[in-house]
């Protein structure tokens, strides 16, 4: 109680002295970051080809890199193995029932690869290897032609086979929302 | 090498230690009050159930990936609604689970912030904390099987646990670092081999996401992302990230690969189904359960576990005709959000063939249906279900005239 007494008064005081839209902070923990430190751990990459970084490649660059570091679970055509499962289609969708990827953006599986593949040495890529490696695998998902450059520019402008075949296609939410799907109606 | 407490305990317990110790310590001679204070190891140092209990998490079997690990909570052994945290479900798409040391973990908050800031485990566990009791469940759970494993309350839907989670609202640290107007979701991002990753609508992690250090009292499990897990209440767990490292705020959903292609569905008519967050009203009986065997007529109280996404469950209705009359169970109190809430229903089985099942009812009045009615809605045959996610469909047990109980299920 005494805490919170304390703390309205914080607050009491706080909004006496700083104008009402600048919030500042209530409790003062915490370390401001440096920049680097910041840049070293952003490393997602969004729809709209934000944070991704230069680089270059193409599918047949790629078809190297994946012979040599994800062929072993994947297989040599992107078929999968014992170890796991194929690239083609690409996505997990249950059940199948629409043909090819069911990823719907490109910048998805760059994300993935850089983030997470290969499965013993994540990180390890470097951008460029990246590039060509998702453009193997787009190429083996007949998404792009073996010769199309991917880059920062034009990874993102890719069109992915059903990335309007989502509901909804840009998903949103705010308190209160209902559940969008399945909503079973009310009884008694 | 590090000491391994499981290496430990059977080293201990092949070399007969653990009797030794106990007794030396209890009769250690000529203690005074500035002795210090005696450890004792292995088992006496933290409990273990009896090996009578049988408390153990089972996989289906089926083959799987290099990249799953999947382990079920044996709800059929479990009373109450916490899931003690060793029984608590797993769902993993990592290499490995990570090791690390709390001194050294870091949580970073930045992106469309004022304040960009970094905070270091004793740095969280100095802001006001709240204690919540929530379940979470996989997407997956509940999907009907076909053959041998249906016959398992565990092996059904066992991807759901409940835990009473302990940390700082992650709303107190986005108000820390000062939200722009602009923003409209966080990127939380785990410190796992594939730095999980997971899109959340600022809407709801303003609400009443958690990031939470304990579990049931205990520092959060390694398995369940020690020493950091984002707990987002009652909606799928894909979005609970483990091993939590940082949140970054943004302005549109990142359709991270786990998010986006990897755990969406397909709707009977070909569209695909994402970003469903919030999960239905779902009960199941626990005991009587498929595998089980009543030893003869009379009284056996019929018991299991309610939630649901929407919310508080309003109440659960107990059938023992299959459906064709229901009655109102007994919850156990208190009944709290986006919780497991435990039901009782008296019963006495007069040694004919009998369908349990159980209906449950949350607070936006959504009702749990039958597999055909979902099937109905959904305008798609029942088989959907068996490879669809998020299936909430209610849960029948057959009793045999021998007592054996049985999935009743088509």
């Amino acid at each position: 109680m005494r805490c919170r007494e304390r703390l309205l008064a914080a607050a009491v005081t706080l909004a006496a002295c700083v104008p009402a839209q600048a919030q500042g902070p209530t409790y003062g923990l915490g370390r401001t970051p440096s920049a680097e430190d910041i840049r070293a751990a952003d490393t997602a990459v969004a729809p709209d080809g934000t944070g991704l970084p230069p680089g270059r490649g193409t599918a047949r660059d790629g078809a190297g890199v994946y012979a040599q570091k994800c062929a072993a679970c994947h297989g040599p055509n992107g078929t999968g193995t014992a170890l796991h499962r194929g690239l083609i289609p690409l996505g997990n969708a249950k059940p199948v029932k629409i043909q090819g990827s069911l990823v719907p953006y490109a910048t998805t599986v760059w994300d993935f690869i850089n983030r997470a593949m290969p499965w013993t040495k994540p990180g390890s890529l470097v951008a460029d290897e990246v590039y060509a490696v998702t453009a193997y695998v787009l190429y083996l998902n007949d998404i792009v032609k073996d010769t199309d450059v991917l880059d920062a520019t034009s990874l993102s402008k890719v069109q992915m086979p059903h990335r309007d075949d989502f509901i909804p296609a840009q998903p949103g939410w705010k308190p209160g929302t209902r559940r969008q799907f399945g909503n079973y109606p009310k009884r008694q | 090498m590090g000491s391994h407490p499981r290496s430990d305990r059977r080293r201990f317990l092949t070399s007969g230690g653990a009797l030794a110790g106990f007794v030396m310590g209890a009769t250690r001679p000529g203690r005074s009050q500035t002795a210090a204070p005696y450890e004792p190891q292995g088992l006496l140092a933290y409990g273990q159930p009896s090996r009578f209990a049988n408390l153990v998490r089972r996989t289906t079997g089926r083959p799987t990936t290099i990249t799953d690990t999947a382990l079920m909570t044996p709800l059929q052994e479990l009373d109450g609604i916490i899931t003690p945290s060793g029984l608590h479900y797993l769902m993993d798409h990592v290499n490995g689970i990570p090791d690390i040391d709390p001194r050294q973990h870091r949580l970073l908050l930045h992106g469309m912030v004022d304040r960009p800031l970094t905070f270091t485990m004793e740095e969280l566990k100095r802001f006001p904390s709240v204690s919540r009791i929530h379940f979470l469940e996989c997407n997956a759970n509940s999907r009907p099987l076909r053959g041998p494993n249906r016959e398992s309350v565990q092996l059904v839907h066992g991807r759901t646990s409940c835990s009473e989670w302990t940390g700082v609202l992650l709303s107190v640290l986005l108000a820390e670092c000062g939200v722009q107007q602009q923003a409209s979701w966080i990127v939380a991002e785990g410190s796992d081999s594939n730095r999980y990753t997971m899109s959340i609508p600022l809407g709801k992690a303003l609400d009443d996401a958690l990031v939470a250090y304990a579990q049931n009292g205990e520092p959060v499990r390694p398995h369940q992302g020690y020493p950091l897990r984002l707990v987002v209440p009652g909606w799928e767990a894909i979005r609970a990230v483990k091993w939590l490292r940082r949140v970054h705020v943004v302005d549109q959903p990142y359709m991270a690969w786990h998010e986006s292609g990897n755990n969406a569905d397909t709707r009977p008519d070909g569209k695909g189904l994402w970003f469903r967050f919030e999960l239905g009203p779902k009960s199941v009986i626990t005991r009587p359960s498929g595998g089980q065997h009543l030893p003869g007529p009379g009284f056996c109280e019929i018991t299991g576990l309610a939630w649901s996404g929407g919310g508080i469950v309003r109440r659960v209705d107990v059938s023992t005709d299959g459906g064709r009359t229901y009655r109102e169970a007994e919850l156990q109190q208190p009944v709290l959000p986006h919780a497991h809430t435990r039901f009782r229903f008296p019963w006495r089985w007069n040694g004919e063939e009998a369908v349990l099942q159980s209906r449950c009812t949350d607070q936006r009045g959504e009702v749990q249906p039958t597999i055909e009615e979902a099937a109905k809605i959904l305008n798609a045959t029942i088989d959907y279900f068996y490879q669809a996610d998020h299936f909430n469909g209610i849960q029948p047990w057959k009793i045999a005239r021998d007592g054996s109980v049985t999935n009743a299920l088509p």
